[in-house]
């Protein structure tokens, strides 16, 4: 079924134990692209794809386009600029953008950015790196890593090795994988030694896809036509034919 | 048209023409420097102004032209026969301001056509698109009746009034659609929207809330047009207008409050907090306050009074559609947005070309053939039968 993530699509495994707060993993993702900057970055711009964010205690967490299953901002564009591929990566297209930004405000975990400087803008966020993945290398990022803190492999492969390292090593790690099944799953998972919201990471997103909740309203449209078009027919012809009987009678009463 | 030949420009005209040049300043810096030039936009807060009035309200205010053609040609109200012309002409007003609009919000917005060969039916943003591009074209065919009538082409003329009832019924369901589905654009945020106006129904609440800000908005216009005409305003029907808007804030007002209630979010309107105050601002002067002075006969005789409480009502309209749109998202977003000049100086340019351009159609279009003089009437029934108000059925 499709609302099933895709267990065989492409995923990174983020591990924040395992994090040594480089930058490696940016400063590659800024090459593989082609931007400028140092990959030292704490916020996600139009040429900022990933940064690694320092949550003290010797913790790191990185922040990137989470690569949903059923991803809020490839339901809403109303154009399908944005797509969720079978290789796991969500991709977009700037030739089909008309910049309406419904994704940025519709992505639950606020990855997309603008280039609001620019006369002709596109959206920009991680594209999983869909060409190395299509030749089937592993990410930018995940290769630069000298932790294995981000690994890429199949989305099962993955959610293996978490649990095994979970199992592994008890007390080390908060016993839940993010992204497993937030917002009906993610291709980026994190492994994090305390509850998620220490870290910053949004929680209490539900495990429902959210296009399911714009879905509820939407496969309503055929009804509302249907019962719209018939019932205001109806309503037509009742009220016009009470007034061709009242002018009949009219008539009626005249010629009496 | 003896009456309409003296134009002397007002203070309003000149405030209009430099908002007009300040907008022409806005629009060479908004298409050479782009979006982040002009607008305080930002990537924590994609849409603002632009999003939040000119299209959120501008729909919503707009929704009077289906709710009365709605009224007078399918439930055979023919008494408010003579609200159509002015209503629609808002209608299309409003959408094509919409249109307008978006020329400026949207990034890309020579791709405006995409949505009609690259469909994704599973948006929101499409389905609008859709329905906004068609309901523009239904309007269009439905003001071109004024048009016709002014050009003598009597043969367009009948082939309108042929096709009337089906346009009618097909504005009011594609209404029914994209009034509803600017609310879906933000159900699929449950995290982000602020519970006071995240729900399951906001559908339901966008749909309800048009209705009675297009309601407000008769009463408005029929202010507009009376004073650029000098003519007095058909009291009556805008008494029967006045009850009808009361009854619809009370439909509103109720489902509003029950939903709310019903989701156990009462107390949050009353803890205090920005949103709070915003939510009962919102409902204040939008709901709670018209519906109070719209329930004294006395407020409903007298056009001044009931002007009032329509105005209040469009202001608790715009005050919900930018609580939606930018409040009820501030808090998720960590931070504020609050509109640019620039931003300020479009919105006001496009409300401006709004009232112009309906203040000139009324001068120059039959748009109120139906409260003039009599005698004009009588003439002109007599000379082509064809100019008379368009006939149901004959």
């Amino acid at each position: 079924m499709a609302l099933t993530p895709n267990p065989t699509s492409r995923a990174l495994l983020f591990d924040v134990t395992r994090c040594i707060g480089c930058h490696s993993c940016a400063k590659a993702c800024k090459e593989a692209h082609g931007f400028p900057g140092t990959g030292e970055e704490t916020e996600l711009d139009a040429i900022t794809y990933t940064v690694v964010l320092d949550k003290g205690s010797d913790r790191y967490l990185r922040r990137m386009c989470m690569h949903c299953d059923t991803p809020s901002c490839v339901s809403a564009c109303p154009v399908g600029a944005l797509e969720k591929t079978a290789l796991g990566p969500v991709t977009y297209d700037a030739s089909k953008c008309m910049g309406c930004r419904y994704c940025m405000v519709a992505c639950p975990f606020g990855v997309p950015r603008y280039e609001w400087s620019k006369a002709n803008p596109v959206v920009r966020k991680c594209d999983g790196c869909i060409g190395r993945r299509k030749a089937g290398k592993p990410t930018a990022c995940a290769e630069a890593c000298p932790a294995e803190a981000t690994v890429e492999g199949s989305r099962e492969q993955l959610l293996a090795e978490a649990r095994r390292r979970i199992a592994e090593t008890p007390g080390k790690y908060h016993p839940e994988i993010y992204g497993e099944t937030e917002v009906g799953g993610t291709n980026v998972l994190i492994l994090s030694p305390v509850p998620f919201d220490q870290l910053g990471l949004k929680v209490g997103l539900g495990t429902q896809p959210l296009p399911n909740l714009t879905w509820a309203a939407l496969s309503k449209i055929p009804k509302v036509v249907g019962f719209g078009c018939v019932g205001l027919s109806a309503i037509y012809w009742i009220t016009h034919r009470r007034q061709e009987v009242a002018a009949a009678e009219g008539r009626g009463k005249e010629n009496r | 048209m003896h009456r309409h030949d003296r134009f002397r420009p007002g203070p309003w005209t000149w405030i209009f023409l430099a908002i007009l040049a300040a907008g022409a300043v806005v629009t060479v810096l908004r298409y050479w420097k782009g979006l982040g030039a002009v607008t305080n936009l930002s990537d924590r807060f994609p849409w603002g102004l632009w999003i939040g009035f000119d299209v959120l309200c501008g729909v919503a205010l707009a929704a009077g032209g289906f709710t009365i053609t709605t009224a007078v040609y399918v439930f055979n109200l023919k008494r408010f026969q003579p609200m159509v012309r002015p209503t629609l002409l808002t209608a299309f007003l409003g959408y094509l301001l919409v249109a307008v609009g978006l020329m400026y919000d949207l990034g890309k917005p020579w791709n405006i056509w995409h949505p009609m060969v690259m469909w994704n039916p599973h948006s929101p943003m499409f389905e609008v698109a859709w329905c906004v591009m068609l309901y523009l074209t239904v309007l269009s065919l439905e003001v071109s009746g004024m048009v016709f009538e002014r050009l003598g082409w009597t043969r367009a003329l009948a082939a309108q009034h042929a096709v009337i009832v089906p346009l009618v019924i097909a504005g009011a369901v594609i209404s029914t659609l994209h009034q509803s589905s600017l609310g879906t654009f933000y159900l699929i945020m449950p995290a982000k929207l602020h519970p006071l106006w995240y729900s399951p129904y906001i559908p339901v609440m966008f749909y309800l809330s048009a209705i009675a800000g297009g309601l407000a908005m008769m009463i408005v216009e029929s202010r507009l047009s009376s004073r650029a005409l000098g003519r007095g305003l058909e009291m009556p029907l805008l008494q029967s207008i006045g009850r009808a808007l009361l009854f619809a804030l009370g439909v509103y007002g109720t489902a509003r409050l029950a939903d709310v209630a019903s989701r156990g979010v009462l107390p949050q309107a009353f803890s205090g907090s920005r949103e709070s105050l915003f939510f009962l601002l919102e409902l204040a002067i939008g709901v709670i306050l018209p519906m109070a002075l719209l329930s004294f006969s006395a407020v409903r005789r007298n056009s001044g009074r009931l002007y009032g409480a329509a105005v209040l009502v469009v202001a608790g309209l715009v005050v919900n559609r930018i609580n939606v749109s930018i409040t009820a998202l501030e808090g998720a977003q960590g931070g504020r947005y609050a509109p640019s000049l620039a931003e300020g100086i479009i919105s006001m340019m496009l409300v401006g070309i709004g009232v112009a351009a309906f203040t000139l159609a009324v001068r120059f279009l039959p748009v109120m053939a139906h409260v003039e003089e009599p005698e004009l009437v009588a003439a002109r029934v007599e000379s082509a039968p064809l100019l008379e108000p368009v006939p149901v059925r004959s």
